[in-house]
């Protein structure tokens, strides 16, 4: 018997990753200042992000794929992780939990979402799936005397459990009907031998969409979302509402369109009422929170509704809308959530809505960027979260889903209402309080970088829809 | 394909018209708050050398053709087809300088009213100036939906920041009306541009040819959008309150531009793009147009809030402009258009008078006044200019929009016709009894000893007095821009894209 090596060079950016998160893990215990682990992290991800445009390619018998798809994903979870690193180096020495472990878990779950982007094989893809989703428990908990911080980690835990259990009975009837986990061989066992239309084959989908449902946080699997946003470090409130998303939407768009694209009129008339009911009860209940943090919850649950509807068209097209809008959101909410972060001082929580009442005249510079980005998630041009709507509800409409879209722009509509509330309470009542903020250069860094992609993808899409457009075959 | 005129002039004109003002607004940022005078004079500065740009394009434009002109074209979003073009026509061109003068004025009304937030006000005047203008300028479906869109958020914020007592209810209204509107809209604009074969260029739109299904089920998307802009029966109810809250440039700037872009829409693309629905529609399209004159003026009649009149009287006179416009003949067509700019001006000269008097007195309440004829001579007597003209007396410009929509309304169908009349009686009413109520009778307590008009006020309102005249004593300045473009859209409209020219020439015959 022979060994052959497999190829490597696929998988560098992952194997560099694994090596520096050690690496950041270790500096922990002979580097006292925090801020330089933080430094190095962002100096970490971006010379993994380096390594993507020379790595593409399929190793490990198609168990794990580097390609546009998964690279473009990479640069959603590199992003990330500097946008959550640059909010988070001043507000976790005010919460009171400047530990290093903090940056090497964040390292160590953005390696299990691009794991998941690159699974090629069920398996691989829960690897990845358990090494994010370890490491976001943990850092959900992370302020550990404060209740609320557990009881988010807990209930992420025990829900996040619950879903893999699902993805894993999936893949067990998935592959006692085909014999196999790798996702473009059960497409070709499928159409081989006219599987569609086996009520186990749909019980397994069902279970996959279920299981990718929780990790997207779509209705009616989004309990645990509000809680754990609420709970957990607003800085990894941030980090969760994004990288975790995403990596659940490149995980279902990888093994919807090509594990089980067969049966896509089954899949499709599942996912249509969970889009329609998670842009509905986001929306609508987002419209009666208190606490910022919670309403960007729901938010965030909303905006999964409109990002499933790329996964609905079922095209490239689709896929590309959805990518493009993961990179949008990733700038507008984390952009949103350093704003929060900022009103985050010694002794004033600042995530209620009512805390930013005046805000236009004690801050009016951070108030502008708040309007920026709450006018984003709106969907309002020439913001990006414009660009990013249009594109998901073209490829929709494109694909005959009309009616879908004509209920999404609806509610659209509606979410207009509590994002500008926050609008309202900023430039249209008076400070009844003196809001302090607290300021750093690194946040001053987030706020600009986010500024820019919200605008810059606003005015001048092409160029993020091109690299979009072709990342999937 | 229709051929596209290009530039006549050496440099891109439009896009100067749209970012000037944008850039202006990027400016100011950079000037300190606390230099409120510098702010004012250099956003009255940007705003007249604005309008100086726009100049050329009165006097440049030709006349003979109905193509579009000044025409841009850059690739903006290749994947998806996009291109930023812009370009004016006929149709379009007056309402470009409408606004360039309008946002002058309301800069010249808000220097001494505006008192917090200074700086934010003028940069929101100035981005909404330059969205306007691209609105009007776009030949591109999704680049105007992209300015259409935009427009909202200053606007929201110079509703709700700077209006009056209930402004945050009035610009949450006008937002979420608009923005439902606006997304069904989108939906429509997407489906068009997949039909079409991938391409959002509004003149390539307007020559090709849609199942009639699809354009029934456009029209109503496209309507959802227009017509609460415009503001048409039953979607106006945002207008009330927004005009009445917002500040008086807010009012100024809703009544003089934003609501023309409803009815614009409805030229620019309902009729051109969607013929057969368009026509199909008609019939119910008057009927509005109908209840909306009539409803709006009888309101009118039992207003107390001096804003809040004006505000519905625009619902009455938009009435008749989608009137004349959906009447579908060449003088409906134009008294629409002719009447959309009337309306601006008088309507929005309207607003600064009652902006003037609200200054001194702070209230709105028609109660609260009577015999300011004495207090303020001067202003009385402006006032009863465009008092009269909203009315449409002979030789204002009211008389030439109204007399037109009236004829082409009555060719299209006699009981519009007639029942439009009756809503110039019930103009008459409520206009002159206001004026009575406010500058007659015994002198209000609360208006006594006021001031009559300073030079800054009397400079804001001169130029709609003279435009009242002009246009109604020669109005062919203006009309004749309209008539190559109007005719063409006729012979689009009723032919439905189907024939070739020759038998386009036969139907001007017939029409004419």
């Amino acid at each position: 018997m022979q060994f052959v090596m497999p190829d490597l060079r696929p998988l560098t950016p992952e194997i560099l990753m694994t090596v520096l998160s050690l690496l950041i893990l270790l500096s922990d215990l002979v580097i006292k200042r925090k801020e330089t682990i933080a430094l190095l992290s962002i100096l970490s991800v971006a010379a993994v992000a380096f390594t993507f445009r020379d790595s593409l390619g399929v190793t490990f018998n198609g168990m794990f794929i580097s390609d546009g798809y998964s690279r473009f994903f990479g640069i959603i979870f590199v992003l990330n992780v500097i946008l959550t690193v640059l909010i988070s180096v001043k507000y976790i020495g005010i919460e009171r939990v400047n530990f290093g472990e903090y940056y090497g878990l964040i390292l160590f779950s953005t390696l299990g979402m691009m794991i998941m982007a690159s699974a090629g094989d069920l398996i691989v893809l829960y690897l990845g799936l358990e090494l994010m989703a370890l490491s976001t428990y943990i850092l959900a908990g992370f302020i550990r005397y404060d209740i609320k911080s557990n009881e988010a980690a807990m209930k992420y835990f025990l829900l996040g459990a619950f879903a893999s259990a699902f993805l894993l009975y999936g893949t067990s009837m998935i592959y006692g009907l085909t014999g196999t986990t790798n996702i473009k061989a059960i497409a070709g066992y499928i159409l081989l031998h006219g599987l569609m239309g086996n009520p186990a084959l749909t019980l397994a989908m069902v279970l996959f969409v279920v299981a990718f449902s929780f990790k997207i946080a779509a209705v009616p699997f989004h309990m645990w979302a509000p809680d754990a946003y609420e709970g957990a470090p607003t800085s990894i409130t941030a980090f969760m509402s994004v990288g975790p998303k995403a990596a659940g939407f490149a995980v279902m768009g990888r093994v919807l369109l090509d594990g089980l694209y067969p049966i896509r009129p089954e899949w499709s008339a599942v996912l249509i009422p969970i889009a329609i009911l998670t842009m509905g009860v986001g929306n609508i209940v987002a419209l009666s929170q208190t606490n910022i943090k919670r309403m960007l919850a729901y938010s965030s649950i909303a905006h999964a509704g409109y990002a499933l509807l790329g996964v609905i068209a079922g095209t490239a097209d689709g896929l590309a809308s959805v990518m493009n809008y993961m990179l949008i959101y990733a700038f507008m909410n984390i952009g949103a959530f350093a704003v929060i972060i900022m009103l985050r001082t010694e002794g004033f929580k600042g995530d209620n809505i009512t805390d930013y009442e005046g805000l236009s005249k004690t801050h009016p510079l951070l108030a502008s960027l708040m309007l920026v980005f709450m006018f984003s998630l709106t969907g309002i041009p020439p913001t990006a979260g414009f660009m990013g709507k249009f594109y998901l509800f073209m490829s929709a409409v494109n694909a005959g889903y009309t009616w879908v879209v004509i209920i999404a722009v609806i509610f659209s509509a509606i979410s207009a209402y509590f994002y500008l509330r926050i609008v309202m309470y900023m430039y249209m009542k008076d400070p009844k309080q003196e809001v302090a903020i607290s300021t750093s250069p690194s946040m001053s860094l987030a706020l600009a970088i986010t500024l820019f992609g919200v605008i810059a993808i606003g005015v001048l899409p092409a160029s993020v829809v091109h690299l979009a457009r072709i990342a999937f075959p | 394909m229709e051929q596209v005129m290009t530039n006549s002039l050496g440099f891109p004109i439009l896009s100067t018209l749209v970012f000037l003002p944008v850039a202006g607004a990027a400016f100011l940022l950079l000037i300190p708050r606390s230099e409120e005078k510098l702010i004012k004079w250099f956003t009255l500065a940007m705003s007249v050398i604005t309008f100086v740009i726009s100049l050329p394009l009165f006097t440049r434009f030709d006349k003979t053709t109905h193509v579009m002109q000044f025409v841009e074209r850059h690739a903006w979003i290749p994947a998806w087809n996009i291109n930023y073009s812009l370009g004016i026509d006929g149709i379009s061109i007056l309402f470009v300088l409408l606004s360039t003068l309008v946002i002058i004025l309301c800069v010249l009304i808000s220097w001494n009213s505006i008192k917090t937030k200074v700086k934010e006000f003028y940069i929101s005047l100035l981005i909404i100036e330059g969205a306007m203008i691209g609105v009007f300028c776009a030949l591109d479906f999704f680049l105007f939906y992209i300015f259409w869109e935009a427009m909202l958020i200053p606007m929201y914020l110079l509703i709700g920041v700077w209006g009056g007592p209930n402004r945050v209810y009035a610009a949450v209204k006008f937002f979420l009306y608009t923005l439902v509107g606006s997304v069904l809209m989108l939906v429509g604009i997407i489906v068009l541009y997949l039909y079409a074969g991938r391409t959002f260029d509004i003149v390539e739109l307007s020559t090709k040819m849609y199942p009639y299904d699809m354009q029934l089920w456009l029209f109503w998307a496209f309507f959802a959008a227009f017509a609460v802009k415009v503001p048409m029966f039953p979607v106006h109810t945002w207008l009330p309150d927004a005009h009445t809250e917002a500040p008086t440039a807010g009012s100024v700037i809703l009544a003089a531009v934003l609501i023309k872009m409803g009815a614009y829409g409805f030229l620019r693309f309902s009729l051109p793009i969607l013929p057969e629905a368009s026509k199909a529609m008609t019939p119910a399209m008057l009927i509005l147009s109908v209840i909306a004159i009539i409803y709006g003026g009888i309101i009118c009649l039992a207003q107390t809030d001096l804003k809040r009149l004006i505000a519905y009287s625009s619902v009455s006179h938009m009435g008749f402009v989608t009137l004349g416009i959906f009447a579908l003949n060449i003088q409906g067509m134009e008294g629409g258009i002719l009447q959309m700019v009337n309306h601006g001006i008088v309507t929005g000269a309207l607003f600064l008078s009652v902006g003037v008097i609200y200054d001194r007195t702070h209230t709105r309440q028609i109660a609260d006044y009577g015999g300011v004829a004495s207090v303020m001579p001067l202003y009385a007597s402006l006032f009863i200019v465009f008092t009269l003209a909203a009315i449409g007396l002979p030789s204002t410009n009211g008389f030439v929009g109204e007399f037109l929509i009236i004829l082409g309304g009555f060719t299209a169908n006699q009981w519009a016709g007639v029942l439009a009349a009756t809503g110039i009686i019930i103009g008459a009413g409520y206009m002159l009894w206001l004026y009575q109520r406010v500058f007659f009778m015994e002198t209000n307590q609360k208006v006594a000893g006021l001031s009559d008009m300073d030079g800054r006020e009397i400079m804001a309102l001169l130029p709609m007095v003279i435009l009242i005249f002009w246009i109604g004593v020669y109005p062919d300045t203006f009309l004749g821009f309209m008539h190559k473009s109007v005719e063409h859209l006729i012979v689009r409209v009723n032919t439905g894209g189907v024939s070739g020219p020759a038998i386009a020439r036969n139907i001007i015959e017939v029409i004419r």
